[in-house]
């Protein structure tokens, strides 16, 4: 092996998965080189093919999957030559693997410090305490505080950007020539998401890793790699330095994709969502009478005694008729809470939610008739939606238990509210696993607006979908926004689909609004400590 | 100890009563409603020829002179004082009935439970390892042979076999009580052995499937890619991450079915002529020794709920984060 040769040299490679139906190509004539140190960024879609050519690397392919065509070398040997042992010593030691879950690819009955010394052990790098020693090391490494103690706890107890830190730790213990990191921060919070990823760059800078960095996330991509390689169905469209591929982009798939980055392009503010001085002008006037729903002084405390702690301590907000309010912040800053308790599926401590000027009364009956003027969109299109319902089901049942109509129309209903989520008449019929996460967000959008709704809630309403999907569901709203005098509370992590939709931003942390204001005042010009650390984490690209 | 945990200790215990109260009214009433009483099962149809004062006198003598609602409040006030009452057939306390039968029960159980273990986990592995081929359907027909063929039926078979192939019978013997002697115990654990085998067969099926769903489950998981991922061998891999986390369900299975074989295995007991716990409320109820009924009844909803309890905190040496919480 010369020294120049690259640390990971693709070649042609064709990766196809068997089912019933035959083989069907997921990967189809991928070439690339990564050097020694050098960062390339494989950036996708969900089924764009880029996490299967990072699983084939290692060879951790599912069993359907085969590698049909081409040759993957790492370390001047094809990987899909290996026998299964020297397969095994090259895992690990040769190309190590950051995963994408930190909440899932964790042992959750093995401490953290056992887990990261397995790698030293399995490898003959060092076992026992000198391997538990150096596992400690490691953690210390990534900035893990208390190290010693804390190796000896077990995943649970760590947080997703502490587990993710470790790991880290795990991937780079045998320092392997060649990191994959598979989406390693989509998980995470945008400013955990920062400290995380410039720990893997301080880390395999040092050691001269090469990283494979799998992203959906062309900002982040070109923020953090060298060369930046575009997938689309199966196949690279693009690939250029980072530089090139955002300023420069040769293919319309790479346009289209940077086209669909919410705030590189649209200027806030100029979609029908938030269109300008129309709505404010009626808005306006709107809410000096009454706001359609207002939040005051609520509070929500779990748990008792010491152990007591505010989710939402203290929120106000006032929602107009027909506008979009947008709460962001971090998990775990009440958000969500807030949310749910305005859906009337948490209850407050304390504090008062207003509908048109009158304060929400407990019992069934007052609960009912207000979820049928606030209805949810949830952020998992795959878990919001019963599989064993057909789609017109679903969309019909909010109609049955308000009594609304008969079965014939509600079948027109639902015929015409598809229609306005622009999905095609015949999804009626169709059971949800048959959907893409587009489609069955539609279908949910469908449902939330069955019962004509005042305000719909969208609780990270289009976290979960591809970037270009993304995009549709935004338009979608604010052309239903603009038709049925919609309003809003976006509850979202995503400070730049935030400031896209919205006529009013409040900043969540630790259970209270920090900072409020229009999207312009609070992204020009933030006054907060908080505020600044989360618009500063946002990727940016080179 | 934290408020929230001795609150949680409180209710637990609270439920334990709840239990046993309920467990206690149901087999009083339901003794009752069988035809017949003590009379009528120590005499027979002689019991007709007894004077109207023969039978005051011996209504009187069992105790069941008294109103139901009286009888009850006297056995449970007995209960509380630790007085498990009084075998009228064999003339000893139910508390020292008890204390020789209940060992011998136990002991069962617990050499069932390993058999079990010792078969299930291997063959729902087994299965696991190649699932949907030939070894997956040998597995799962072990497992379905283990659920459906009668516990009387094995031990029929087995012992018969035993005995007219191979001459083996210990059961033939007096039950030979362990800690009397070394050559007790070896006796002792050779009449355990075939009804250890039947119940733990049995048993073995629904931890074999258990294991089996488990371990398919486990095998898809991320952190086991990514062990993968590290280098971890095929063999490690099984052992410290699959097996290690597919063994939490298997452990409540275990508990569960531990529970159940405590409440005495009537059927085998009885074949293999085992002093157990479910041939004393066998023999209890065909002589209508109510006592001894009752008292062992609760004897053995007690021993259940504590198994339970103990299942609980086996599962938390297993599951760290059942620790936590």
């Amino acid at each position: 092996m010369t020294h120049d040769a690259p640390a990971l040299s693709i070649t042609d490679l064709h990766i196809g998965f068997r089912s019933r139906r035959g083989l069907s190509t997921a990967v189809r004539g991928v070439s690339f080189d990564i050097a020694r140190g050098e960062t390339l960024a494989l950036v996708g879609e969900s089924g764009s093919g880029k996490s299967t050519t990072a699983a084939a690397v290692n060879r951790l392919l599912p069993d359907t999957a085969e590698i049909s065509e081409g040759s993957i070398v790492v370390a001047g040997r094809d990987v899909a030559a290996l026998a299964p042992r020297e397969l095994q010593a090259l895992r690990g030691a040769g190309i190590g693997l950051v995963p994408q879950d930190p909440m899932t690819n964790l042992n959750p009955v093995m401490r953290i410090g056992d887990q990261i010394a397995e790698a030293f052990e399995v490898h003959d790098v060092a076992t026992g305490s000198q391997a538990h020693d150096r596992a400690v090391q490691l953690l210390e490494a990534v900035g893990i505080p208390d190290a010693a103690t804390r190796a000896r706890q077990y995943p649970h107890e760590f947080s997703g950007g502490m587990r993710q830190r470790v790991l880290i730790a795990m991937g780079l213990a045998c320092k392997p020539a060649l990191l994959i990191a598979d989406e390693p921060t989509s998980a995470l919070d945008v400013t955990v998401q920062r400290r995380v990823l410039d720990l893997l760059a301080d880390l395999t800078d040092e050691m001269g890793t090469a990283v494979l960095l799998i992203t959906h996330d062309l900002t982040l991509a070109a923020e953090r790699a060298d060369r930046v390689a575009v997938m689309q169905a199966g196949e690279i469209v693009e690939i250029g330095t980072a530089h090139d591929v955002m300023h420069a982009p040769q293919h319309d798939y790479t346009r289209r994709l940077l086209a669909a980055i919410p705030g590189t392009t649209a200027t806030p503010r100029d979609q029908p969502a938030s269109s300008g001085t129309e709505s404010s002008g009626t808005g306006s006037s709107g809410a000096a009478a009454t706001p359609l729903v207002e939040v005051r002084d609520l509070v929500k405390v779990y748990g008792g005694g010491t152990k007591a702690y505010a989710a939402v301590d203290g929120v106000s907000l006032t929602i107009p008729a027909g506008r979009t309010v947008s709460v962001v912040g971090e998990s775990g800053s009440g958000k969500s809470t807030v949310a749910n308790m305005l859906l009337g599926l948490v209850e407050p401590t304390s504090g008062t939610v207003l509908v048109d000027g009158q304060p929400v009364a407990g019992g069934r009956r007052a609960l009912k008739a207000v979820r049928r003027r606030i209805q949810p969109v949830f952020q998992n299109p795959y878990a919001s939606l019963d599989p064993r319902f057909t789609v017109g089901r679903s969309v019909a049942e909010p109609m049955g238990v308000h009594g609304i109509g008969d079965k014939a129309s509600r079948r027109a209903r639902v015929a015409e509210l598809l229609e306005q989520v622009a999905l095609p008449a015949d999804v009626a019929d169709r059971h949800p696993h048959q959907l893409s996460g587009g489609q069955r967000q539609r279908v949910a959008i469908a449902r939330a607006l069955s019962l004509e709704p005042d305000l719909v809630v969208l609780d990270e309403a289009v976290s979960a979908l591809d970037v270009l999907v993304q995009q549709q569901i935004l338009e979608l709203l604010a052309r239903l926004q603009s038709e049925l005098g919609l309003a809003y509370l976006f509850i979202s992590h995503d400070l730049a689909v935030v400031r896209m939709i919205s006529d009013e931003v409040h900043v969540m942390q630790q259970g209270r609004i920090v900072e409020s204001g229009s999207p312009e005042a609070l992204f020009s010009s933030p006054q907060e400590d908080y505020t600044q650390e989360l618009l500063s984490a946002i990727p940016r690209g080179a | 100890m934290t408020s929230q945990a001795l609150r949680r200790l409180t209710w637990r215990l609270v439920a334990v009563a709840a239990t046993l109260f309920g467990v206690a009214l149901l087999v009083f009433v339901m003794l009752r409603a069988i035809p017949g009483d003590q009379i009528t099962a120590s005499l027979g149809t002689e019991a007709a020829a007894l004077t109207p004062g023969q039978q005051a006198a011996l209504r009187e003598y069992y105790g069941i002179d008294q109103p139901l609602v009286a009888q009850f409040f006297s056995w449970l006030g007995e209960l509380v004082q630790g007085n498990l009452g009084w075998s009228v057939r064999s003339r000893t306390s139910v508390a020292s009935l008890t204390m020789s039968a209940l060992p011998v029960t136990l002991e069962l159980a617990l050499l069932s439970i390993l058999v079990a273990l010792a078969i299930g986990i291997p063959v729902g592995m087994l299965a696991a390892a190649a699932p949907n081929t030939w070894r997956d359907g040998l597995g799962q027909l072990v497992a379905l042979l283990g659920l459906s063929v009668p516990a009387f039926l094995l031990a029929s078979f087995l012992l018969t076999y035993a005995a007219s192939g191979v001459g083996f019978n210990p059961n033939g013997q007096p039950y030979a009580v362990p800690w009397d002697s070394v050559s007790a115990l070896g006796l002792n654990l050779q009449q355990m052995l075939l009804p250890a085998l039947t119940l733990g067969f049995g048993i073995a099926a629904p931890i074999a499937r258990t294991t089996r769903t488990a371990v398919l489950s486990v095998r898809d998981e991320d952190f086991v890619r990514t062990a993968r991922a590290k280098g971890v061998g095929e063999r490690r891999l099984r052992r410290r991450h699959v097996l290690r986390n597919a063994l939490l369900p298997v452990t409540t299975m275990t508990g569960l079915q531990l529970g159940y074989l405590l409440g005495g295995a009537v059927v085998v007991e009885q074949i293999f002529s085992l002093p157990g716990i479910g041939r004393q409320v066998l023999l209890g109820i065909q002589q209508k020794d109510y006592a001894v009924v009752q008292s062992t009844v609760l004897v053995i909803a007690l021993a259940f709920v504590l198994v339970n309890i103990v299942t609980d905190l086996a599962y938390r040496v297993v599951d760290p984060r059942v620790r936590a919480s």
